[in-house]
Parts: C-alpha cells; sequence; structure tokens
C-alpha cells in the first residue's frame, strides 16, 4: 500500500450479487488487469493513484464505473448492471 | 493456414461435445478453475506440473510430453481444442507447446473459458474417464522457439515484440501485480523491441480482433511484417498468444516465441538493457 491502493467493490443485478469478470482499464482506456469475480460478485484490484474505469462483464450485460484512486485509501465502486 | 484452421467458436465446441474425436483440454494459470467446473467432457493439463521440467527450468521433454498425453488420453489423429481463462493466455501457450512436439490438428476456441460463462453455458465439475493411447510426440520444432541468443542476434535487424504491459516494458515494474511476482533482477525491455500488449489484439470478450485490424495493429507500431519475429514477454505464455496472432492467424511466416522471456532476459550479464517508454537503440541504456 506503500505507493498503491485499493479499487475494490462487487458486481450486482436487481439488488443481487452476479459472477463474471471486471476489467481495470488506465486513464486511456487501456486494458490494464482483468479478474473474475468471487461467489459474491466481488472484485479487488491494487493499482497506482489516479483515474481508472472499471469495467464489468456479466452474461447478458456490460457496465462502466470511472474511480479516483488516491494514495493509501481504499476505493470502493459498485457497479450494476 | 487460415482462421478457421486454428480457431472454432463455442457454437461448434458445443456440437463436438461427445465427439470421441475431439478433445476439449482446459489449460489455467489459476489450475483452482477446472476443479470447480468446465466444459463438459474437457480434460486438463497444468501448465506448470504437466508441462515444466519439475528441476531445470525448461520443457518436459519428447518422451515425457506423449507419455502426458497418453495418460490422458490424447491420440495423434485427434482434434485437441484448447481453452482456458486469463484471455486464453495459457491455452495459447499450450497451443505453441502441442505445435512444439508437432501435433496434428490442434485449435483454440476463441474467446476461451471467460466467452463460454459470459454466454452462461453449461458449465460441469463431472471429470471424464479417456481411454489412455500410445501418444508419439515428435522432436521440438525449433523454427517456432527463441533462445537467448536469438533475441540478441535480432537486436536492432529483426523484429522484437514485447507483449507486456507498458509499465512492465519501460521498466516500472517487474511484473504484473496480480500475478505472482517471479522476477528478473533487472527492469526494461530488450533494445528495439516495440511494445505492443498483448490485449490489443483481443476484445473484451477474449475473442482475437479481425485478422485486417490486427495487420493495421502491428504495422501502426512499426513491425514489418515480412521480416522475421520474435516474441517475448515475462514467462513466454502472454508472447504465445501473440506468437498466434501472428504465425497462425496472420500467416507470418518465421514468428518464434521466446519462452525465457523478461525473467531471463532481465537476469543476464553483459546484455544491452533499455528503459523508459520507447525501443531505443541496439546500444539500450536509460531515455
Amino acid at each position: 500500500m506503500a505507493k498503491e491502493t485499493v479499487i475494490q467493490g462487487a458486481v450486482s443485478r436487481d439488488g443481487s450479487p452476479v459472477t463474471g469478470y471486471v476489467r481495470l482499464l488506465d486513464a486511456g482506456g487501456e486494458f490494464t488487469a482483468e479478474v473474475p469475480t468471487s461467489p459474491e460478485g466481488g472484485f479487488r484490484f491494487f493499482a497506482a493513484p489516479g483515474t481508472w474505469t472499471v469495467r464489468a462483464l456479466v452474461p447478458g450485460g456490460t457496465v462502466d464505473a470511472t474511480v479516483e484512486a488516491t494514495l493509501g485509501e481504499v476505493a470502493e465502486v459498485a457497479l450494476a448492471v | 493456414m487460415s482462421r478457421n484452421d486454428v480457431l472454432v467458436d463455442a457454437d461448434w465446441v458445443q456440437a463436438h461435445l461427445d465427439d470421441p474425436k475431439v478433445v476439449l483440454v482446459e489449460v489455467d494459470e489459476d489450475t483452482a478453475a477446472y476443479e470447480k467446473n468446465h466444459i463438459r467432457n474437457a480434460v486438463r493439463i497444468d501448465w506448470k506440473r504437466d508441462l515444466q521440467d519439475p528441476v531445470r527450468r525448461d520443457f518436459v521433454n519428447q518422451e515425457q510430453f506423449a507419455a502426458l498425453l497418453s495418460e490422458r488420453g490424447i491420440g495423434n489423429d485427434d482434434t485437441v481444442v484448447l481453452y482456458g481463462g486469463n484471455n486464453n493466455w495459457f491455452a495459447s501457450y499450450a497451443y505453441w507447446y502441442f505445435k512444439l512436439y508437432g501435433h496434428g490438428d490442434v485449435k483454440l476456441l476463441d474467446g476461451g473459458r471467460k466467452k463460454w460463462e459470459l454466454e452462461s453455458r453449461e458449465l460441469v465439475a463431472e471429470v471424464p474417464s479417456r481411454a489412455a493411447t500410445s501418444y508419439t510426440a515428435q522432436p521440438q520444432d525449433q523454427s517456432i522457439r527463441a533462445y537467448r541468443d536469438d533475441v540478441v542476434a535480432a537486436i536492432g535487424s529483426s523484429n522484437l515484440v514485447d507483449v507486456r504491459s507498458p509499465d512492465e516494458y519501460s521498466g516500472k515494474l517487474l511484473a504484473p501485480a496480480h500475478l505472482p511476482q517471479e522476477q528478473s533482477q533487472r527492469p526494461g525491455h530488450v533494445p528495439t523491441a516495440a511494445n505492443i500488449p498483448w490485449s490489443k489484439a483481443a476484445n473484451d470478450d477474449g475473442t482475437f480482433k479481425s485478422d485486417a485490424d490486427l495487420t493495421a495493429l502491428y504495422e501502426a507500431e512499426g513491425v514489418d511484417l515480412a521480416k522475421d519475429t520474435i516474441a517475448y514477454c515475462r514467462i513466454g505464455e502472454r508472447s504465445a498468444h501473440t506468437w498466434f496472432v501472428l504465425h497462425e492467424l496472420l500467416g507470418q511466416a518465421n514468428v518464434k516465441n521466446y519462452d525465457g522471456s523478461w525473467t531471463e532476459y532481465g537476469s543476464l550479464v553483459g546484455v544491452p538493457v533499455a528503459l523508459g517508454t520507447a525501443p531505443g537503440s541496439p546500444e539500450g541504456g536509460q531515455q
């Protein structure tokens, strides 16, 4: 955590967890990382401070959210598909 | 060789799930994924335990590969369809490996496990049993494998394609943050190598981009597709994905995957290393 931030959250549909994949894109929209979600739709990335896009890919849908990640803090993001 | 010879889509796999001459093989970085579930009738190959020599840093040899495929019930005349997680990184690596040992008919499932899951197709926990075969592997096809001396000789003359992320290429990171940190002694890249991350060759759902888009991608980054090419990454799995694009999809004649990749090159004594975002001169150094 000395040089990085944590971006984490969960993916849901109509209030219920949904599983799939979450991609982390940099400020230029380029792919940086991808993780499968936990069974509860959860995800976590370690990333440098800055502006990121988090994109959920789940059956039947995709959704983006922009996140500001600040050094030493955990950025929480809820993705509703 | 064309796209239809080396790639199949999920509908094709669905239609061949019970075809005894088609063997589905899941290959993952997360080796627990298969145990949770997998495409029905798929067998597993563990990229580390099954494909790496347990002592040396090298592949299993011709006899060991033959024994592995025999035990998994794969015959020389079977159609092997590989798929996996991480956008088919390790499935591409296994594809290259099957080609290295001369398997006749091997294909990738376009989009891998992710696309299959996103389409909500069936996954099962049941492990199939396949009767053992007597598989015969060929000697390694060295025309698709690069060693460190090949890489040094290619600096400033052939295409070198570094498919890692920009931060790994420039020397900020030694490994992607979410993966095990097998590391080199030094950060940076091979001087004169272009940085074309593997991810630019794939769509969000893990499928490969069109041939026209792929050709435009490499040409825009200064890769002369008429010249010989060596692709590398950190341990050779992401670069197998790019090797697949250049050699199998675009039909470029002389493309090699450098499986030693940055974990070897970045630990060599006496070779030039470049730092920064530019390919740099053959002598390397900080730019």
